[in-house]
């Protein structure tokens, strides 16, 4: 393995992280009740905390967060959805969350040091969120009507971003025989296992298959993602060389 | 729609201590109670564990027997070990 | 400070007066004049309780409203490392809301009634957040001067006479010791920055230094329940007095930066021991306590559409308890 090619992988990481942050930190202030909105908070401190670790393996976690474009940036298209209703959000983190912790839980064991020690401690925080996100995946399918409608409808527009978590490209497949990252093909059964029974248990049906839409590792997001940026990145472009 | 029912909180700062109250959450059920509680009251590191308990659940003394239920324990200085004098000389007692 | 009692002023009707037993409220006169905590299922005046509810309840609101002008900046935060300050800010306010609501809770009102107090007007916050933030540098003067001038008032309340009250104000110090400090070193990075950097500082300044002093509340001579609210503990200085001490400890503070403070009559007076300082516009004071702060409307406007968004999801949950519950029973 090569420094890039380390580097390359640790920005997927982070910028999965970075982007879920960014959009659950759009949440603050405007939850269901308190304690929802500080349960949402945690998530997103969680993430901007895994990002931060994440981006600083691959170069100055700042510079790669707030002066990339979209097409440097490498994150999977489920994390930039936006936050819609709070039944989308919960579906994207239920499918995110389940993902990221079967592969944090495999890096743990990575031949780079520095990746195993922030997979170790990312793990456990994002064991937590999984929990949270089932357990509303639950209340929401087996609670109202209308909740029920729109936690389907949430899963429904989330559905077609599943594939590409577990998609490897060559470089993730070198490094995966390296054994320094993860070969996210083989945690589908177990990923699929642990979606079926939370389902199961909120009496949801598992959306039928689809054409998975796929880009963002190589840089092509969905739109959502440059007016993310735009925003985040605000102060930084209009700033340049400032410190803050 | 009326509020999610309130649960106090109670957390064990560290190992061999007890549970202490912390304050109160609203929640629907039991499990979204303790995720409440620690998103809520453990964010810097405050406890090891927690319990959560229905608030309608606690039965409290009423504030005026506290003269019936406290005082009679005032005279029972006998219970006290500082109300027996034990010579100087004699350790370990 | 989100203490200060704002309805006063406006209020339409007399509080309904109620004939306390002489000899229970003497009992109970003297044990908060001998520093005793009242609990909840004590004996209390109904004006006291009454006192206490709006009170921890405005100040409950004010946390809430309070995270909307940060909030606005936590998606535009220029580094991960403020981004995560903020959040965990703006976080905190959330918390002590809840702290708070929790206590008024104790006196026998719900959280659902005072929410529905909040949005229909009825109840009060604090004035200081229909102010708008307008540049980055504003999070830095919210937490240097908001922040700052709550800790005044907050940190005597630790010992105030309702133990609910007191207890949640024991965390809300706790937590708040970050808050003013974050802000102070915020504004200055940016006093050591570029010169934009320094010209958003000293705008923020000057746009949130009299807000800030008016947080204090009206002055003494016009807060008409001051000398019962000391007597009860649930106030432990006057406004004034508060006001003049934020006064002195900030006013070296921006010095030390190199932010001037926006106010000519502004000098040492080496008699009184303390700074003179000019005349705050009351007017534009109470003109914000009757909602006419420039974006009243847009905080409203939130937590109100937080609130209805919320409810199908808080319906949701109750309606999955109550499944759960019948179906524990039909097992059992």
């Amino acid at each position: 393995m090569t420094k890039a090619e380390v580097s390359a992988y640790a920005t997927r990481l982070g910028d999965d992280a970075l982007i879920l942050g960014q959009r659950l930190s759009e949440w603050c202030g405007h939850a269901p009740t308190i304690e929802v909105d500080l349960s949402l908070a945690n998530l997103a401190l969680d993430l901007i905390g895994q990002a931060t670790h994440f981006l600083g393996v691959a170069g100055d976690s700042d510079q790669l967060a707030f002066h990339r474009d979209a097409l440097d940036f490498s994150n999977c298209l489920l994390v930039e959805q936006p936050n819609g209703d709070f039944a989308q959000t919960i579906a994207r983190q239920f499918l995110f969350s389940t993902f990221q912790e079967l592969h944090l839980q495999a890096l743990t064991s990575s031949k780079d040091e520095r990746l195993a020690a922030i997979a170790a401690k990312a793990v456990k925080e994002v064991a937590y969120h999984r929990q949270l996100a089932s357990d509303w995946v639950v209340r929401l399918g087996d609670g109202t009507e209308e909740s029920k409608t729109r936690i389907e409808a949430a899963l429904d527009w989330m559905w077609r971003f599943v594939d590409e978590l577990f998609e490897m490209d060559e470089l993730e497949m070198k490094l995966a025989k390296e054994r320094v990252g993860v070969d996210k093909s083989t945690l589908r059964v177990e990923w699929d296992r642990r979606v079926d029974a939370v389902l199961a248990e909120g009496t949801l049906a598992r959306p039928a298959p689809r054409r998975p839409v796929l880009g963002g590792r190589r840089g092509h997001h969905t739109e959502h993602l440059g007016h993310l940026l735009s925003q985040m990145q605000f102060l930084q472009r209009a700033y340049p060389g400032a410190v803050w | 729609m009326k509020d999610w029912p309130l649960w106090e909180v109670f957390i064990r700062t560290k190992g061999g201590l007890s549970h202490r109250h912390a304050g109160s959450v609203h929640a629907a059920d039991a499990k979204m109670a303790l995720e409440h509680a620690r998103d809520t009251y453990t964010r810097r590191m405050e406890g090891v564990s927690l319990w959560v308990l229905p608030s309608a659940q606690i039965v409290s003394s009423d504030p005026a027997d506290a003269g019936p239920l406290f005082e009679p324990a005032e005279d029972k200085i006998y219970r006290h070990p500082t109300f027996y004098s034990i010579p100087d000389h004699v350790k370990h007692i | 400070m989100y203490t200060t009692d704002l309805s006063g002023k406006d209020k339409k009707q007399p509080a309904p007066q109620t004939v306390e037993d002489p000899a229970l409220l003497a009992a109970f006169e003297a044990r908060v004049a001998n520093d005793e905590f009242i609990e909840p299922k004590d004996w209390m005046p109904e004006a006291y309780r009454r006192t206490l509810v709006r009170q921890i309840s405005q100040h409950a609101h004010s946390e809430i409203v309070g995270m909307l002008p940060e909030g606005n900046w936590i998606t535009r935060a220029p580094s991960l490392r403020r981004k995560a300050i903020l959040l965990a800010k703006v976080q905190d306010e959330g918390g002590h809301g809840l702290y708070l609501y929790s206590a008024a809770e104790t006196l026998g009102t719900s959280r659902e009634q005072m929410i529905e107090a909040l949005h229909s007007g009825k109840a009060k916050y604090s004035t200081i957040f229909n102010y708008p933030t307008l540049t980055w540098a504003d999070i830095g003067a919210i937490g240097w001067l908001v922040d700052g001038a709550a800790i005044m008032n907050q940190v005597p309340l630790q010992r105030t006479s309702y133990g609910p009250y007191a207890r949640a104000m024991v965390r809300v110090c706790k937590e708040e010791s970050f808050h003013q400090r974050q802000g102070y070193e915020l504004t200055m990075a940016l006093c050591a920055g570029s010169k934009e950097q320094k010209r958003m500082a000293q705008d923020a300044l000057n746009r949130w230094w009299w807000p800030s002093l008016m947080m204090f509340g009206p002055p003494d001579d016009k807060s008409p329940n001051t000398e019962q609210s000391i007597r009860w503990r649930i106030k432990r200085e006057t406004n004034d007095e508060l006001r003049q001490k934020f006064v002195d400890v900030t006013v070296p503070q921006a010095e030390a930066i190199g932010l001037t403070v926006p106010d000519a009559a502004l000098r040492w007076n080496e008699a009184r021991g303390h700074y003179d300082f000019g005349e705050i516009d009351w007017e534009e004071f109470y003109a914000v306590v009757r909602g006419e702060g420039q974006v009243a409307k847009e905080r409203m406007q939130a937590r109100v559409k937080a609130w209805e968004d919320g409810a199908w999801v808080r319906d949701a949950a109750a309606a999955h308890a109550a499944k759960r519950a019948a179906a524990k029973i039909a097992a059992e």
